[in-house]
């Protein structure tokens, strides 16, 4: 049957069983590999994607339950060409090593920043904490969370006062 | 001094075995240069670096250069990406290349513009004469270049005064696709693809007593093709979920005999001695004398994972009689020599390409993953399959580190320094990587000819030994020797992990000088400087202890602990100093790590700290946390609920700082950090408890228990 979401600002329908999973149906039948299998069990978060705004676990959320919302994926956040100011800020501080958890990452900080713009670092560990990475580039990330919330917080002030 | 000629430096190895310019280097159309390596991007920033290497040496933008990597068509063989090696050895052939290259251009350019070579400099790629542009550049003189010719390395390189690109901190080329979408093995869709899963045989020797099909195709819901080979079973589908479901729904419906059981204590490096072994005695022979001061100290660490962020996965088509691979794997031409090994066919009937995967820290499932591909592709001519291991199946069938138990017997001399030093250590391999002594693809024990089994073997002292990496202190003692048990069947696979028995060793190593100096009641810091001649290592030990304001350091037993600890890699590559410090309540929180490194020439720094860091945090989640665990069917923390590794809440602040390289060459730096993190953490929490624990990981059991000892 088809299911109609809305993917990155683009109104999608896709035929698939209201039980598979999201992760499945972006990858495969959207294409957006930017949303990364870990392990199936919401315990790494290289899934994770937002629904309505809140970071969800792809991996697990049946597709059908996302009927009518809106879904947003990293690549709905930029492109390597006009990457979003959290995207930059991690390329600016280097904040990957190998880079599979990134992806997941970036939609938990995305959906931290959006309901809180200056986090203290407290506040962006324990949102990245449901998130793993193995590679170590935890302090990194962490600071181009930092970094991104400066920048955004910069650029409004400065839309203001033009 | 003699008057004779310095004898000529030996060629490198990677060039010796791939003697042709071409195999390294080719000029395209596009005016863009291709380098070629056999070292492959894990995560380490490999692909930038010799990218910056590349233009350094033939003065071309960066963004001219392109790196293949892991490539059997095009690129030269350089065995695994491993130990640290790839700056030294595939930097090293690079260069060497590019500066033979640059030269015979230029020789070519002169004969054309009537000049003398020496006129002739490189600026941005474009040759000038005299400083004036001459419309020469190396793709107007490429054709006339043989590039069959063996590099010599005989060509002048650029004078590491003169970089511009080399040192420099250069962004990773491969980390925007990795922040905005497809960029890993796992996202490529080429076309007539198929999904596939396996049935594990639970172990070698087990054989498939029945496999209900039926029921399986109905757990699945949707079209399923099921390849059965001996004891090797996989499904296929194009619906990646129906594959999974397949796979989910199989070890339900399958019966297997011959299933080995092990015991759950097995898990435990104690295990090891008294097993079967063989034995090897390297270094000074055994002390006539018996011993006047003698200190005994024994430290073990368990079984621990890679633990990938991503399961495995590999491309495998056959098409035509050639079967072609994308791996993850950490070496493209291994990978196609044991695939052909195999499938027993002709190793150019295959070829290889890598692909980029989660990072892997070593020997996991990567290329077993490619192996299954290949052989479900062999049952699928013109299907390109896509095979993914479970999440499960990385758990419980990558190779895993080997546990070690390592004891230290020293006699002090009378001020209480070692005089004598014997290190016994009993390990599992360290290797068993395919066609590097004990290994074979995991999925050709499925088969109806399985290899035969290996005896086990360890790298050897030369390539930096594997249960004995680091055992050999880097103090002054007259007499040292290392018995090494090499423990011939562990009860699990296990194979390369970060730096061997780097960590073990060190932590034993560093955790036995806080010990000795105790004893002597002379601070840790001066206690190893009384010891230690060795320049480069003494102005380390004396810059972390600076940096972490060791001076001030409290009494122990606070609760609040400060330890150091010095290693260099392989005692031969990036010399590096670690101090942590920590607060031991219930757990180890720890605090702030400070590290210093001395590697040389560092080609990126910042690519360098970031391995530093990674190595920090990695060893920080081995020494506090990991542990493989077991049950009688095998491994039994399959999952991150019972494999847990650091989080970021537990992630220390890092300060990481390279040192001046003081003219002196590249050394490997990837996983220097890793035995001096777990033996500084081992000093800090003595420090904190006033007591030492003596087994990783550092748990709250073991916190409690040594509680209970003060």
């Amino acid at each position: 049957m088809a299911i109609a979401f809305t993917v990155n600002g683009q109104a999608r329908q896709v035929a698939a069983a209201e039980t598979a999973t999201l992760l499945d149906v972006l990858r495969n039948h959207l294409g957006l590999m930017g949303t990364r299998y870990g392990c199936g069990l919401e315990q790494c978060g290289c899934c994770m994607v937002l629904v309505d705004g809140r970071p969800v676990h792809a991996c697990t959320r049946e597709v059908g339950s996302v009927a009518g919302r809106l879904v947003v994926t990293v690549e709905g956040l930029g492109s390597a060409d006009k990457p979003h100011a959290l995207q930059q800020a991690f390329l600016d501080e280097q904040a990957g090593q190998c880079g599979y958890c990134l992806s997941g990452i970036l939609i938990s900080a995305k959906a931290l920043l959006d309901g809180n713009p200056k986090p203290s670092r407290g506040d962006i560990v324990a949102a990245l904490d449901k998130h793993l990475c193995r590679c170590g580039s935890h302090q990194r990330i962490v600071r181009a969370v930092e970094r991104a919330a400066n920048a955004m917080n910069g650029a409004k002030q400065t839309g203001r006062a033009a | 001094m003699s008057g004779a000629p310095p004898a000529a430096p030996a060629l490198l190895a990677s060039l010796v075995e791939n003697p042709r310019l071409d195999r390294w280097i080719h000029f395209d159309a596009d005016r863009t240069v291709r380098i070629a390596t056999g070292k492959v991007e894990i995560g380490q920033g490999v692909v930038t670096a010799l990218g910056q290497i590349a233009a350094e040496e033939l003065d071309l933008p960066f963004d001219r250069v392109r790196i293949l990597s892991g490539d059997t068509a095009h690129g030269p063989d350089e065995m695994y990406t491993t130990s640290s090696q790839s700056i030294e050895m595939s930097g090293g052939s690079i260069r060497l290349v590019c500066a033979e290259v640059r030269s015979k251009a230029l020789e070519r350019a002169a004969l054309r513009l009537n000049c003398s070579r020496d006129d002739l400099t490189v600026a941005e790629g474009r040759f000038l004469q005299n400083g004036q542009a001459t419309g020469q550049d190396y793709w107007t003189v490429a054709g006339e270049i043989d590039f069959s010719q063996p590099p010599t390395g005989s060509a002048p390189v650029k004078p590491a005064a003169s970089y511009r690109l080399v040192g420099r901190s250069v962004p990773r080329v491969d980390l925007p696709a990795k922040l905005t979408g497809a960029a890993f093995i796992h996202d490529f869709r080429p076309g007539n693809l198929v999904h596939a899963r396996v049935l594990r045989q639970p172990n070698r020797g087990a054989t498939l007593a029945s496999l209900d099909e039926a029921a399986i195709a109905k757990a699945a819901k949707g079209e399923l093709k099921i390849v059965r080979e001996a004891n090797f079973v996989a499904f296929v589908s194009p619906a990646e979920s129906v594959a999974q479901a397949a796979a989910a729904a199989a070890p339900l419906h399958a019966k297997w005999s011959n299933v080995r059981r092990i015991l759950p204590a097995q898990q435990e490096a104690a295990w090891l001695k008294g097993q079967p072994s063989e034995d090897r005695l390297l270094g000074a022979p055994a002390p006539a004398a018996a011993p006047r001061r003698p200190v005994e100290f024994t430290v073990s660490r368990p079984y621990v994972a890679h633990a990938s962020l991503a399961p495995s996965c590999a491309f495998a088509e056959w098409r035509d009689g050639h079967l072609t691979v994308h791996s993850h794997g950490q070496g493209m031409h291994p990978l196609r020599r044991n695939l052909a090994d195999a499938l027993g066919v002709p190793a150019d009937a295959i070829t290889a390409r890598h692909l980029h995967g989660a990072g892997c820290y070593g020997h996991n499932g990567a290329d077993d993953a490619a192996l299954d591909a290949a052989l479900v592709a062999r049952h699928l001519p013109g299907k390109c399959v896509r095979l993914q291991w479970r999440r499960e199946e990385e758990f419980g069938f990558e190779p895993v580190g080997t546990a070690m138990l390592v004891t230290l017997k020293v006699d002090l001399d009378e001020k209480g320094r070692p005089a004598d030093w014997t290190t016994e250590i009993w390990s599992g391999t360290h290797v068993q990587r395919p066609g590097m002594g004990a290994g074979y693809l995991l999925g050709s024990e499925a088969l109806a000819n399985p290899p035969p089994e290996v005896k086990p073997t360890d790298p050897p002292e030369a390539r930096g030994g594997g249960g004995t990496r680091n055992s050999v202190p880097l103090y002054d003692v007259a007499a040292h020797r290392v018995v090494h048990h090499l423990v011939q069947r562990p009860p699990v696979r296990t194979s390369a992990l970060r730096g061997l028995g780097a960590l073990p060793n060190v932590f034993a190593i560093e955790c036995l000088m806080d010990e000795l100096a105790a004893r002597a009641n002379e601070d840790p810091v001066a206690y190893r400087l009384s010891i230690l001649s060795e320049r480069r290592g003494r102005r380390l030990v004396e810059l972390v202890a600076e940096r972490s304001n060791w001076k001030a350091r409290g009494s122990a037993g606070s609760g609040k602990g400060l330890g150091m600890a010095f290693a260099r890699y392989k005692n031969r590559a990036a010399y590096c100093a670690v101090a942590a410090a920590v607060t031991v309540e219930e757990t180890v929180k720890v605090d702030k790590v400070w590290c210093v490194v001395d590697a040389g020439l560092v080609v990126n720094p910042d690519g360098a700290r970031n391995q530093l860091e990674g190595g920090i945090v990695q060893a920080l989640s081995w020494t506090l946390k990991e542990q493989v665990r077991f049950d009688e069917q095998g491994i039994a923390s399959l999952d991150w609920d019972r494999y847990p590794i650091l989080r970021f809440s537990e992630v220390p602040e890092i300060a990481a700082e390279l040192v001046a390289d003081d003219g002196n060459p590249s050394l490997g730096v990837g996983e220097c950090s890793v035995g001096p993190t777990a033996a500084a953490i081992g000093n800090a929490v003595a420090h904190a408890l006033g007591v030492r624990i003596h087994d990783m990981p550092l748990s709250r059991e073991r916190i409690m228990a040594a509680l209970l000892r003060t």
